[in-house]
């Protein structure tokens, strides 16, 4: 319970910063100020907005199917809040530490998708419901990249708990039990002979243990930002074509929690990119000879330094991810239905399919 | 107790899925019923089968159901309903199937099995989750019917693609 709340009041608190961020970013990048009037530089712009939202009249069309229009939104937003149940926050704080973690974060963001439909339909609306229509078919489709880019990290990890997955990939790797006799390899060759197990820092990652997840890690960005409707991805919510997709009829404190899902929705692949690519909680710096950059940055698991660091970093780079998404966002254009099928089946399922089997290969390396 | 909840709402869904007339409302209670049926494998120490159903049927046979649905519910502007028919042979013979059930299990005497009274009740053991032994089984006791498998699921979206082809007019 303890973890739902204190996960419940990050998620909103990572949102209200991402809101903010989300504006000023695309004003700086069209040569604007952005908002400015409320709070120092406009740093409440936010906090206001969800305050209004809240006060706002909770309107439900007459011709919609009320039950649906009612549910959907808890429903979308209950299937993103479940995901983080499993994210691992620092070496010893995560939530559900399951040991099918990966597989069932793939699982249960599905259900998004049927919230989605329940939202398009019982809006009674051709726009909501083209918009749905559109979200599902690309979160769906974009799924089997991501889930094949993720697959590759598993392989090369060896285990589908995040919180293992984590701890390798940092000169902590010892401490997990379990690991407790496992080697890490520069580039994960042994053949290379330089064993990097206590160094740790950047060198541990898995985009550097095993560099071809690189191209795997590229590979899920791409689908994640498909997978969270987000620019140049955003053909559910197509303004010029759509309105607002399928939330078109939704306003006040429902599509509060909509906006929210959304958002979630980009933090948590944000996190799951992190997690299994970027090094997770641990530090980028490597322990270099007597100077042991890593321990001084990670702090002693099972107590607050660690806690502070790996706190630290997993949200530093997952703000980092962010950023990415955001300036993505104010940088292409929207891509056409059949531009994103093209993208999805005809390139980045074939590139992904191909570094499985190479990820396969990467594995017999390393050990 | 936690198991009594679930197989409620997967009994209740259940029942209301099949007896409502709206397509769509069927389908949206299954979904509960699929969910609660995850529920009750997680309390049989079988998260990976959770998991997958979770994946397979929510993520896929169910949007795929749900799409279906709302691209044929108005057909000549009229909303389809699931209609009742063949009602006295339905019922009876989901009535025999529900005494045929009832009169074995309650034949069976489950309780007394001897492989039920020598299990520990710790089934995992050191494991963490059930994923490895479904790994190596499937590699290698059950390698042929996990081939045949794929093979099928191959031939479907081979079938598939068949279809959805525009055919050339000679």
């Amino acid at each position: 319970m303890l973890a739902f709340v204190l996960t419940l009041v990050l998620l909103l608190s990572i949102v209200i910063v991402l809101a903010y961020a989300e504006r000023k970013v695309a004003a700086f990048m069209q040569d604007r100020l952005g908002p400015t009037e409320a709070g120092p530089y406009g740093s409440l712009q936010s906090v206001l907005d969800v305050l209004k939202l809240l006060q706002k009249e909770d309107i439900v069309p007459a011709a919609a199917d009320k039950s649906l229009f009612k549910l959907a939104p808890i429903l979308i937003f209950a299937a993103v809040f479940a995901g983080f149940a499993v994210i691992p926050f620092t070496p010893d704080l995560v939530p559900a530490g399951i040991g099918i973690g990966v597989f069932y974060l793939l699982a249960i963001i599905s259900l998004d998708v049927v919230g989605l439909l329940m939202a398009g339909w019982g809006s009674n609306n051709k726009y909501a419901m083209l918009g749905a229509m559109r979200s599902v078919a690309q979160i769906v489709s974009y799924e089997i990249p991501a889930g094949l880019a993720i697959l590759s990290a598993v392989m090369v990890c060896q285990s589908l708990d995040f919180q293992e997955i984590s701890y390798q990939q940092g000169a902590l790797m010892n401490q997990f039990p379990g690991l407790e006799y496992e080697m890490n390899w520069l580039f994960g060759i042994e053949a290379l002979g330089i064993n990097t197990t206590t160094i740790g820092g950047i060198t541990t990652w898995n985009i550097f243990r095993a560099p071809i997840l690189l191209i795997s890690f590229i590979i899920y960005f791409i689908a994640s930002l498909a997978e969270s409707n987000r620019a140049p991805f955003d053909i559910p919510e197509a303004e010029s074509e759509l309105v607002a997709g399928f939330h078109v009829e939704y306003s006040g404190f429902r599509f509060a929690v909509l906006f929210l899902a959304e958002y979630s929705m980009m933090v948590l692949v944000s996190l799951v990119a992190v997690i299994l690519f970027l090094g997770s909680w641990n530090t980028p710096l490597p322990n270099i000879g007597p100077v042991s950059l890593a321990y001084w940055t990670t702090g002693t698991v099972g107590e607050v330094s660690s806690i502070l660091w790996g706190g630290f970093w997993l949200l530093s780079k997952t703000f980092v991810l962010l950023f990415l998404q955001l300036q993505i966002r104010w940088t292409y254009p929207r891509l056409r239905v059949d531009q994103l099928m093209h993208l999805c089946w005809k390139v980045l399922t074939p590139i992904a399919l191909g570094v499985v089997l190479i990820a396969g290969i990467w594995r017999l390396l390393m050990i | 107790m936690l198991f009594y909840i679930f197989a409620i709402l997967a009994i209740v869904s259940g029942a209301y899925m099949v007896l409502t007339r709206n397509l769509l409302y069927a389908g949206f209670s299954l979904l509960i019923v699929l969910l609660s049926i995850a529920g009750i494998y997680v309390l049989l120490f079988a998260d990976f089968i959770a998991v997958t159903q979770l994946m397979v049927y929510v993520g896929g046979v169910l949007v795929l159901i749900l799409f279906g649905i709302m691209l044929s519910s108005r057909v000549h502007d009229k909303s389809v309903l699931s209609e009742n028919v063949n009602t006295v042979w339905g019922t009876l013979i989901a009535g025999l199937i529900v005494v045929g059930l009832s009169y074995s299990i309650l034949k069976a005497n489950i309780s007394s099995l001897p492989w039920l009274q020598t299990t520990e009740l710790n089934v995992l053991g050191d494991q963490k989750s059930t994923v490895q032994t479904i790994g190596i089984k499937l590699m290698t006791d059950f390698v042929l019917p996990f081939e045949i498998a794929s093979l099928l699921l191959l031939i479907a979206l081979m079938g598939a693609a068949y279809i959805a082809t525009d055919k050339q007019k000679v």
